[in-house]
């Protein structure tokens, strides 16, 4: 077999309770689904697909807590004391900034980052097409980095095996989320996502304004307490007179805050002026130090004003997942499902690990979709005889009447072998037919294939 | 290529993709060079031609000029609010794209059994160019 080595899905782990799918075909008519409904990464959506976070929040409510907690003392026990002997400003400002970084933070959690959405059969199939030109019945392992030129200078571009596309430059796979995010930065607990080319000004603006907020509070508490003291009285006094001593705890919170939101406002500010990304500075993928050769940014506009302007005032891009979009007939489940699927015909180790997961994820999801039979990954198979490509279809048209029946059923269809086969031969055979998604001029080789798969013995 | 009959009731022979233009940075620029699966189906100068104009509407869409700064410092004064009222640029360059790709295969690859897809719903990664099989089944 062609991809005898390769790392293999183990079948057991896709186990999943396969759904009746005479049903489905009733359903099919029921109600259109989303496109955020069948995503393939580990993002979690809300308000039907326009709120999306990652799966793991992190610490996104003790972010929103410290912050709400911090500011309602000091509105509520520093504020009085200060309009009274201060300026009535105080609380404006105080407001001000508190508003901006709580919108700031749920539009850097609640925003896409810049997935990119996963490559659908036909272009993975076309990938591996062109990189594996040779076309030969011995197995090679895909080669995992393309070199392009950008700007007079060599980048890499490395395959992802979860995505099936190679990355654009910049592009970086978070593994916690299951997605490539375009110009990733770095997923953040505190804000519970991925930070990204979409959402890095929000972010940006958020840390400013919380250096600013963080600044100011500790500012007017220390001149509450000061101004406290100036009567005549000792600093202890004055804290243990302040109302529940809460400007204490404010203080704390705003000193250790200042030092690490200072710190990383600052090393942003860096990144931005540098057109640089956490990612790429803590790589060093730029750095000269590394190589004989002299590689700077290729992405610098070489002034730091123009790398200011492109990173935060730029066009905003749109999102490319199309959350809210409905899914039609021809291009549901499929794409992920055989994509998934497919992984582990090259995929090392942990990429099998994540992919089997994530694939067992998706069938659960597919066993409940109500996609039409058009989209049934297997075309039709009445009219393709064996040794016929589909197009995101395996050919296995004429193989057992199991198979048959659920291909004539719904999009389920791809899944309900793969839930109930017990043996690796069924999921062994069926990659090299999900290779060649997509008809290949070089049908040589697809016969080649074809012909090597062992039989396969379906269980309804 | 064999062709293969699916619910579209057309038979398409092949995909061929036009991949993504690095050189100029993560600008969004798509590769001009004609494929040679299309050389017996279009001209090549019509198909550079389309890539070019396609090429454009994304470079302004991305262009970084007066327009999208003005727009960028007013969504960071307003707490990146406004863009929940108002349609960026990109958005409406983005909708021109789509005008055109529907019209260019209106036009001129319809009649000659091909079909552009729209680069945004493949995730701007490609332009997606199927090849029909017009009206035999087998060969």
């Amino acid at each position: 077999m062609r991809n005898c080595e390769y790392q293999q899905i183990d079948p057991l782990a896709l186990s999943v309770a396969p759904a009746s799918v005479q049903n489905l075909t009733d359903k099919k008519a029921e109600r259109l689904r989303r496109k955020w409904e069948v995503f393939p990464g580990k993002n979690r959506f809300f308000c039907d697909g326009r709120v999306i976070v990652a799966r793991q929040s992190g610490v996104l409510p003790l972010t929103l807590g410290l912050i709400v907690v911090t500011c309602g003392l000091f509105f509520a026990f520093d504020c009085p004391f200060l309009v009274e002997h201060l300026t009535v400003f105080i609380p404006v400002i105080g407001g001000v900034l508190f508003v901006f970084v709580v919108l700031s933070l749920l539009r850097t959690s609640f925003t896409d980052p810049g997935i990119l959405p996963r490559a659908t059969l036909d272009e993975a199939a076309d990938i591996e097409k062109q990189i594996d030109t040779s076309g030969s019945s011995s197995y090679r392992p895909p080669p995992r980095t393309k070199e392009i030129l950008i700007n007079q200078q060599v980048v890499k571009l490395k395959y992802c095996f979860t995505c099936k596309m190679f990355r654009p430059p910049r592009t970086s796979h978070c593994s916690l989320c299951d997605n490539c995010v375009e110009r990733f930065d770095h997923h953040c607990p505190w804000v519970g996502n991925c930070v990204g080319k979409r959402n890095y000004r929000f972010f940006y603006s958020f840390i400013i304004s919380l250096s600013f907020l963080t600044s100011f509070i500790f500012g007017c508490v220390i001149a509450h307490i000061t101004l406290r003291s100036q009567s005549g009285k000792s600093l202890i006094q004055a804290i243990q007179e302040s109302p529940a001593r809460y400007p204490l705890m404010e203080l704390v919170i705003c000193f250790f805050s200042i030092w690490s939101i200072l710190g990383l406002s600052g090393f942003h500010t860096y990144l931005v002026a540098s057109n640089l990304t956490t990612n790429e500075d803590i790589k060093g993928s730029w750095s000269s130090k590394r190589g004989a050769e002299e590689s700077g940014n290729p992405y610098t506009y070489n002034s730091i004003l123009a790398n200011c302007c492109v990173t935060l005032c730029g066009p905003m891009p749109p999102s490319l997942i199309d959350r809210r979009g409905f899914l039609s007939p021809e291009e549901s489940v499929p794409t992920v499902s055989a994509s998934e699927i497919e992984v582990p015909s090259f995929a090392a180790k942990n990429d099998a690990n994540m992919c089997t997961q994530s694939t067992k994820d998706v069938l659960e999801r597919m066993l409940h979709s109500s996609a039409s039979y058009g989209l049934c990954l297997l075309g039709t198979p009445k009219t393709t005889p064996v040794g016929l490509e589909v197009t995101g279809a395996p050919a296995r048209a004429a193989e057992t009447s199991p198979t048959e029946r659920c291909w004539h059923q719904t999009a389920d269809a791809p899944c309900s072998p793969f839930s109930t086969s017990s043996t690796s031969d069924s999921i062994h055979s069926i990659n090299p037919a999900f290779r060649l998604a997509s008809p290949s001029p070089s049908l040589g080789r697809a016969m080649l294939v074809l012909d090597e798969a062992p039989d396969v013995s379906f269980i309804p | 290529m064999r062709p293969f009959k699916l619910w579209q009731q057309a038979a398409i022979a092949a995909k061929v993709f036009i991949q993504r233009d690095y050189t100029n940075g993560t600008v969004c620029q798509f590769q001009t060079k004609f494929p040679s699966e299309l050389e017996t189906r279009i001209d090549k100068q019509q198909f550079e031609e389309t890539v070019r104009m396609l090429n454009n509407l994304y470079a302004e869409a991305e262009k970084l000029g007066s327009h999208s700064y003005i727009e960028g410092c007013l969504a960071c004064l307003t707490a990146y609010t406004v863009f929940l009222c108002m349609e960026t640029h990109y958005e409406k360059v983005l909708k021109k794209i789509a005008k055109y790709v529907q019209e260019q295969n209106d036009k001129v690859y319809a009649p000659r059994g091909l079909l552009l897809t729209d680069p945004i719903e493949r995730g701007l990664r490609v332009i997606e160019v199927t090849i029909f099989e017009e009206r035999s089944l087998t060969r």
